[in-house]
């Protein structure tokens, strides 16, 4: 059957056949660099041209509608226009941060799309810590934020970099609790057991409530997280103009926006893999003909059709919610996310240790 | 008098906010003082689209400088062209038809309408929510297009006259006003649905932006900003001009102080404005649409003052004739300017988001802070 396993292994056996191992392995992880890089780019203009659809639709509007078929190359004409903007340094930035942020930014999103599974047996890299691998690096993301808000020598800057160090760092010990619930349901921290272990049933199904309260807890710390609205306080455009971002311009503007939305796709993905069995078709128990159906749809549908339903459902709040206040937002993670999910948690284990799931 | 950028007392952060910024509505330059933030002192600085309108008018003759005025608070534009005509049939003593009353009443009703549309969608941008803006703007357009049918504008009218308004009614206006206010009606829940049934709204606009009714008093605060305290002060009910002592409406009063006592005050006049032009649209008397005037107005000699309600709150007009064809002096009492007043009263010790927020309230329109 095509599917991207097969094209990867079909690659895989061609170059064994015409050079050396070591040579083959080179040119895959070459392949593998390059075909990472690409992906970053067309997700980004992707989820951008989506996000300018969806929200045109939620606004009763058409949005892009002039460069290409329905205006799908709008992101594209953006992203060249950008390209050859130039790319300033105000006076009295930080010169070296200022212009290395955008990249930190970028490769972070990068190196956090190396663990997720993209359909079945499609994988950059599946590493037995894959969950913690994710977790540690989308850390990193924040370092970016706070050097671009530093070495801007503005102030809006400063003060949006000084809401994101405090929320993403607040919103990550959720996440990851509720990243925990489904570890300690499937006893492994890596990525293709997760997906495995949802074979007969995607985790939301078949942990009870507790799995659900932590998939929203997910959904809503991984917004957070993203400083996407209504926890978008770190660009809050009615507030700080652009906050972090106010002085960037050009590629290194866009660098940001498009990590921005890579990292929300990276989110989507991980919520999808984690509470809905990523590249795993829908199965219920023992009906057969049904699991065979949906088997015959291609993981890599599955993937996506999960990660994108996930990103529409994020791009909906952004278009919907006012932005909250630093207290509340704050107030809204250590006064009720943090101990529900900390509860959440311990049900979950009470559940995975009787054996209560499905 | 302008802080340096970056200078700092006692530690505090000084930011100028404006006069280009998102959330100052134009060119309203905020020195905003913080600590961290948290909110130590706002000062807003002015003059930055300062055209000395009072001054201009001082060079037109009376029918001229009603023009003018529609490019102060240009969202009410038919309310300061209606205050300025009313201050010179004052001084004219010219008894306005029934008419033309009621068309005036309409327009200013419509404006009204219009006005605090498009602050509920700039409100809800200001918290950082753009949807409400373009459900906000779909309902204004029909206002506006009701507008440019009879008054060949869609800002700024110039509809009102000395005398009556310029031109008779569209043939289509009854209709197209029956139809709009069918729409409204359809579309009025949704209002509700998108932002004031929303948690984090309620949460970002209950309990900030607090002003006592002494405060509001004290700083002259009129409009909705004092109805939101539970100070009575429409003048459509308090001095009522026109038609508005023959017609059925409530003037909104809220007694939570806070931003969201002020929000509720705008979402509720819409509902009253929808009732008063109801009353109206069936009941347009016929006859003329404007007095006999002369075709040089002059005042008599002496002070005149007439004030109206706009969509912000109490405008009024003072005129001072020599008895020539143009004012000695004019001078605007414009609700913006004694709102804007209160604003580092109802922020300090807030912190930056419920300065947008309380700010948003206040449904500044900074052309008409500084004429």
């Amino acid at each position: 059957m095509w599917s991207l396993s097969n094209i990867a292994a079909n690659i895989d056996q061609w170059l064994n056949a015409n050079m050396s191992p070591t040579w083959a392995l080179i040119v895959e992880m070459l392949i593998a660099g390059v075909a990472v890089i690409g992906l970053f780019a067309a997700l980004g203009l992707v989820l951008v041209i989506m996000e300018r659809k969806v929200s045109a639709w939620i606004q009763i509007r058409l949005g892009p509608n002039r460069v290409g078929p329905k205006g799908m190359l709008q992101s594209l004409a953006d992203t060249l226009k950008l390209l050859v903007k130039e790319g300033m340094t105000p006076g009295g930035a930080d010169k070296l941060l200022f212009n290395v942020a955008p990249f930190v930014a970028m490769i972070v999103a990068m190196l956090l799309l190396a663990p997720i599974a993209f359909a079945k047996d499609f994988q950059l890299w599946d590493l037995n810590i894959g969950v913690l691998y994710i977790s540690a690096v989308s850390s990193i993301s924040v370092i970016s934020i706070l050097m671009a808000g530093w070495a801007s020598n503005n102030k809006y800057s400063l003060l949006g970099a000084m809401r994101s160090g405090a929320q993403i760092v607040s919103y990550e010990l959720s996440a990851g609790l509720a990243v925990l619930a489904i570890v300690v349901l499937t006893g492994s921290l890596r990525i293709s057991d997760i997906i495995q272990a949802q074979e007969n049933g995607w985790w939301l199904f078949k942990g009870h409530i507790p799995v659900i309260i932590a998939f929203i807890i997910f959904i809503i710390a991984v917004t957070a997280e993203t400083n996407r609205a209504p926890f978008d306080l770190a660009e809050a455009e009615s507030e700080l103009t652009a906050g972090f971002h106010t002085e960037y311009s050009g590629m290194k503007f866009a660098l940001f926006f498009l990590a921005e939305y890579v990292n929300v796709f990276i989110v989507c993905a991980i919520g999808a893999t984690l509470f809905l069995g990523g590249w795993m078709p829908f199965h219920i128990g023992n009906w057969h003909a049904f699991n065979g159906v949906m088997d015959w749809i291609p993981s890599s549908v599955w993937f996506f059709g999960k990660t994108f339903f996930l990103i529409f459902v994020i791009m909906w709040f952004r278009w919907t919610f006012p932005r909250l206040r630093i207290d509340q937002l704050l107030n809204l993670e250590w006064k009720y996310l943090l101990p529900i999910s900390m509860f959440n948690l311990l049900l979950v284990t009470l559940i995975a240790i009787m054996g209560w799931h499905f | 008098m302008f802080e340096e950028v970056g200078t700092t007392t006692e530690g505090d952060l000084v930011i100028n906010m404006g006069p280009q910024h998102p959330a100052t509505h134009g060119v309203l330059h905020l020195v905003v003082t913080l600590n961290g933030e948290t909110i130590k002192n706002v000062e807003p600085h002015l003059g930055y689209i300062h055209r000395s309108i009072e001054k201009m008018c001082e060079s037109l003759t009376y029918r001229q400088f009603i023009y003018v005025t529609s490019r102060m608070d240009y969202l009410s534009a038919h309310i300061n062209n209606h205050a300025c005509a009313m201050c010179v049939e004052k001084g004219l003593q010219l008894e306005v038809p029934a008419r033309a009353q009621v068309i005036r009443v309409l327009m200013d009703e419509l404006t009204r309408l219009a006005s605090h549309e498009l602050w509920w969608g700039a409100m809800a941008m200001d918290l950082g929510a753009f949807t409400p803006f373009f459900h906000a703007f779909r309902e204004r357009e029909v206002i506006n297009d009701i507008m440019e049918e009879t008054c060949g504008a869609r800002l700024t009218m110039n509809y009102m006259v000395p005398g009556g308004v310029m031109h008779d009614l569209h043939p289509n206006f009854q209709q197209r006003v029956k139809d709009f206010l069918q729409l409204y009606k359809r579309k009025i829940h949704e209002y509700d649905e998108l932002v004031t049934g929303n948690i984090i709204f309620q949460n970002r606009m209950k309990g900030v932006g607090i002003i006592s009714p002494e405060d509001v008093l004290s700083y002259g605060c009129t409009g909705p900003v004092a109805r939101g305290s539970g100070v009575s002060s429409d003048v459509r009910k308090l001095y009522p001009y026109e038609i508005y002592d023959k017609l059925e409406f409530d003037e909104v009063l809220e007694d939570g102080c806070d931003s969201f006592a002020r929000y509720m005050v705008r979402i509720r006049e819409m509902q009253q404005s929808v009732r008063i032009i109801e009353q109206l649209i069936d009941n347009i008397p016929d006859g003329e649409f404007q007095a006999k005037t002369k075709a040089v107005l002059k005042l008599p000699k002496g002070e005149f003052y007439s004030k109206a309600e706009t969509a912000r709150g109490e405008l009024g007009v003072y005129i001072v004739s020599e008895g020539g064809t143009t004012p000695y002096r004019i001078k605007f009492r414009s609700p913006g300017f004694s709102n804007l007043s209160a604003l580092n009263h109802l922020v300090k010790g807030g912190k930056i988001g419920d300065l947008i927020a309380a700010m948003g309230t206040l449904d500044l329109v900074i052309p008409d802070i500084d004429r």
